[in-house]
């Protein structure tokens, strides 16, 4: 079952066309990474499917609801992390949470026991002081609060994890995993690692089309190659290396790449033979963001 | 929209606003009585400077007239503090993206605009009527208010004058990004407003004559006079409210 599905999707602002065709559909009880580097369109992305702005063409549906600009009631079944989440300063986490409930309709009672739950959940319960005072990280676990308050189907991040310092980074990661049990999440990033944590599926978004998208595990199976590194403690040993195998490359200072590690053996024969000096041998996984590069065509 | 006019409410009292339009227009009222019943004191404290500078000083009476002749030229600095004060009800939060999530929620932009309207409406309301209750508390104490005529038509009319620019601020406040912007609207609406009652024939029609209390307790005008401005201001106040809800509603937060 697709919980989100974008058709041929298009945004222009101005001159300047944001989105050409982007279509991807997200199944349910995933957490699926939105990946495209600063000014892609994510955001544009994001905000269409929240039927916050107006597309300029195709279809976004949620859990099959199709989604138009300032549809309220499709988008209560979706929750929403912006970026730089910001409240209403002058209200303690548990009154801008009731006020979320409020909002949404739920009862006293309802939104009390919400609060509470989500408040728990996010290592907020004890802060009774004003919005104010919080850390972007406390502000950030917050925004995630909200975004679950109304027990979205759909969970959408902006780039939750961009400002936050690992040990926030780390604790907002867990708590988007552990929202998969209950929502279906879209996040949206460019920091890969953090893909490589915690999503399932992942797609690139590049100059306004989606350039690859899949499974995670699909993905990784379409990196390149590994590649080794080689740092030898003669200048002329790794001079004669080069000279020897034309498939290598030098990255200077005596460091050697080696693309087609098949080729391995052989090499480490010749050095053996003649006792060249090696410092290092390191075998290099290929990233995400090599595929990333690769795609974007950088 | 109940819960959202009870964020405002809440907005108002905690960041300080309400407290600071109530206290001033508390002084405003509180002053506009004193400084009626300080008038002959000062006089004669002065009289001797002024008469060996020449100027003779007549014996001066004082009642509730001078009084609200204070009131009716406080009222307008009364109404600029409110503008600065309410104008950045839309673009505070636009600058702040704290809408977002409240239309994420499923909250209708007409209930949100419907709120801002009226907790701007009830500000101007309690503030006004408490400068208006204080004034006209001190003056029935000291001198009682039978002097003036129409003394409530023209604390109405005052009144609407003030629900007037109100809604000009809620809508200037939804279509700029920012408060000085939404102020340099409504000011501007007034400002030209102003200009136009030089022309004798447009006087009548102008929401800023609204304002002009004393000729009513003077006797000098009857509320029928306000007639025809009461009737463009409340044209005004729809047409901002309508213009307000459909501005508010294409906006991008």
């Amino acid at each position: 079952m697709e919980m989100l599905t974008l058709s041929h999707v298009a945004k222009r602002f101005g001159e300047k066309q944001v989105l050409k065709d982007v279509s991807f559909s997200v199944p349910e009880h995933t957490v699926f990474g939105f990946v495209g580097k600063n000014g892609a369109g994510k955001t544009t992305a994001m905000k269409l499917i929240l039927g916050l702005l107006a597309s300029d063409g195709g279809e976004i549906s949620v859990n099959g609801t199709p989604i138009c600009y300032g549809n309220g009631s499709a988008s209560q079944s979706v929750g929403y992390l912006p970026d730089v989440p910001e409240f209403y300063d002058y209200m303690t986490p548990e009154e801008y949470l009731c006020f979320c409930g409020e909002i949404a309709g739920m009862s006293k009672r309802e939104r009390k026991a919400r609060s509470e739950e989500l408040l728990r959940l996010v290592g907020l319960e004890q802060e009774t002081r004003r919005i104010q005072g919080f850390s972007r990280g406390m502000k950030q676990r917050l925004g995630i609060a909200q975004a679950l308050f109304c027990r979205p189907r759909l969970l959408i991040c902006d780039e939750p994890t961009s400002a936050l310092d690992p040990v926030g980074r780390r604790e907002l990661l867990d708590l988007l995993v552990n929202a998969k049990e209950q929502a279906t999440v879209l996040f949206s990033t460019h920091i890969l690692s953090d893909v490589e944590q915690i999503c399932d599926e992942i797609a690139f978004l590049h100059e306004g089309k989606i350039v690859m998208q899949g499974p995670l595990e699909k993905m990784r199976k379409k990196r390149k190659d590994t590649l080794a590194e080689l740092e030898l403690e003669r200048k002329e040993d790794a001079e004669f290396l080069l000279s020897e195998f034309p498939f290598l490359e030098s990255l200077g200072r005596n460091r050697i790449l080696l693309r087609e590690t098949e080729r391995l053996p052989e090499l480490l024969r010749v050095i053996a033979d003649r006792r060249l000096s090696i410092l290092c041998l390191e075998r290099q996984e290929a990233t995400l963001e090599d595929l990333f590069l690769e795609v974007v065509g950088e | 929209m109940k819960a959202f006019l009870k964020k405002e409410w809440m907005e108002w009292v905690r960041t300080g606003r309400f407290g600071l339009l109530l206290l001033i227009f508390a002084l405003f009222g509180i002053m506009n009585p004193a400084l009626a019943k300080l008038t002959p004191w000062m006089m004669e404290a002065f009289s001797e400077s002024l008469a060996d500078a020449g100027i003779v000083t007549a014996e001066v009476t004082v009642d509730a007239v001078t009084s609200w002749t204070q009131f009716y030229k406080n009222i307008p600095m009364g109404v600029i503090v409110f503008a600065l004060l309410g104008s950045g009800c839309f673009t505070q939060e636009y600058q702040k993206g704290t809408l977002i999530p409240v239309v994420t929620k499923g909250l209708s932009r007409k209930k949100i605009a419907g709120a801002k309207s009226l907790m701007l409406l009830l500000a101007w309301t309690l503030a006004y009527w408490l400068c208006f209750g204080i004034t006209y508390g001190y003056n029935e104490y000291f001198w009682g208010n039978g002097a003036g005529k129409h003394l409530f038509f023209a604390g109405f009319s005052c009144w609407f004058f003030g629900v007037w620019i109100a809604a000009l601020l809620a809508f200037f406040s939804a279509v700029t990004a920012n408060s000085p912007q939404a102020l340099l609207g409504t000011g501007g609406i007034a400002a030209v407003c102003y200009l136009l009652g030089m022309v004798p024939k447009a006087d009548r029609y102008l929401p800023i004559k609204l304002m002009e209390g004393m000729p009513l307790l003077q006797g000098i005008r009857e509320p029928g006079d306000y007639a025809a401005c009461m009737a463009a201001a409340a044209a005004v106040i729809l047409l901002s409210a309508g213009l307000t809800a459909v501005c508010f509603e294409k906006r991008v937060l």
